[in-house]
């Protein structure tokens, strides 16, 4: 049988509030059952990428009748001796097609291939306020060194919900 | 022209900038929203820097982790000390021994920037 353990969930809405204390609260949670501080760190920081562009993104989208306390989840997880991040937001129907993409092209890639794709996307383009110009989702493969998974499901004609797994290997 | 100093917090890396010593060093995590926010003051700091730059300029970057907003304003900070003549400057990247995700981050910026990086190992 697999023994999983979830580390922290959470349902709600987002503010740069939050995100810190969510992010706060993770720490404490790894520092408690991770021993090895490199793990952490790579934990830590996917984790800070996927809920920075989640947080980012919520900006841009939720402006109508979405409700604000059903906008994230979160879930943060230890199966056996991967761990796990689960999240899932709205995202704007006409937006499902290019993130589609984008995550579909990283899945594609081999590590060297996601190396050299990240280097390229540094090195061009100047920083938008929003962050890092499409580097978020190499960077999180590229660090998880793993495919990411994902899925769309259609709340509306206006809105998807896009749920993520990012997978951590420990061995 | 005044040194640039801001102290650590838990997103934001200490930056202490000497103009004089051309001494420059930033430690911690770089974790900002917004990162351009953050960091455009330095930006700034650095343009007027590179008119009249130190001899040498030795910069110590010593991250704990960053995002990926804060990947693209080094970019930014490396492009301005490019200005600067060749074999003045010299970036020290230092990570963890078994931190492979922080050396392929300094691995990565060696690859674009056209100022001699040299890798420091932390030993354990």
């Amino acid at each position: 049988m697999q023994s999983s353990n979830v580390l922290m969930s959470y349902k709600g809405s987002v503010s740069n509030d939050l995100l810190t204390s969510l992010l706060a609260i993770a720490q404490y949670k790894l520092d408690g059952i991770e021993q090895k501080s490199v793990i952490k760190k790579k934990i830590f920081s996917i984790l800070v990428e996927i809920l920075q562009n989640i947080y980012h993104h919520f900006a841009n989208t939720l402006k109508d009748k979405l409700l604000e306390d059903d906008s994230i989840t979160f879930l943060l997880m230890k199966v056996e001796d991967d761990y796990m991040i689960v999240t899932g937001n709205y995202v704007a129907a006409g937006d499902v097609y290019l993130l589609r993409k984008r995550i579909d092209e990283v899945n594609s890639l081999s590590a060297e291939e996601l190396k050299e794709k990240y280097r390229e996307q540094l090195n061009i383009g100047s920083v938008s306020p929003k962050g890092g110009a499409g580097l978020g989702i190499i960077d999180i493969a590229r660090k998880s060194n793993n495919k990411l998974e994902y899925e769309f499901v259609e709340y509306d004609a206006d809105y998807s919900f896009f749920n993520l797994t990012v997978k951590i290997s420990t061995s | 022209m005044e040194n640039f100093y801001l102290e650590e917090t838990s997103k934001t890396p200490k930056l202490s900038f000497d103009q004089k010593s051309g001494k420059f060093l930033m430690s911690g995590r770089s974790i900002p929203e917004n990162s351009i926010e953050f960091y455009r003051p330095l930006f700034e700091w650095l343009d007027d820097y590179v008119k009249g730059p130190s001899d040498k300029t030795i910069f110590d970057i010593k991250l704990e982790y960053f995002n990926t907003s804060s990947s693209k304003c080094l970019v930014e900070i490396f492009r301005r000390l490019e200005k600067i003549d060749n074999n003045s400057v010299v970036i020290n990247w230092f990570y963890e021994e078994d931190d492979e995700d922080m050396q392929e981050s300094g691995e990565d910026f060696k690859e674009i920037i056209d100022i001699p990086i040299v890798m420091n190992v932390i030993e354990n």
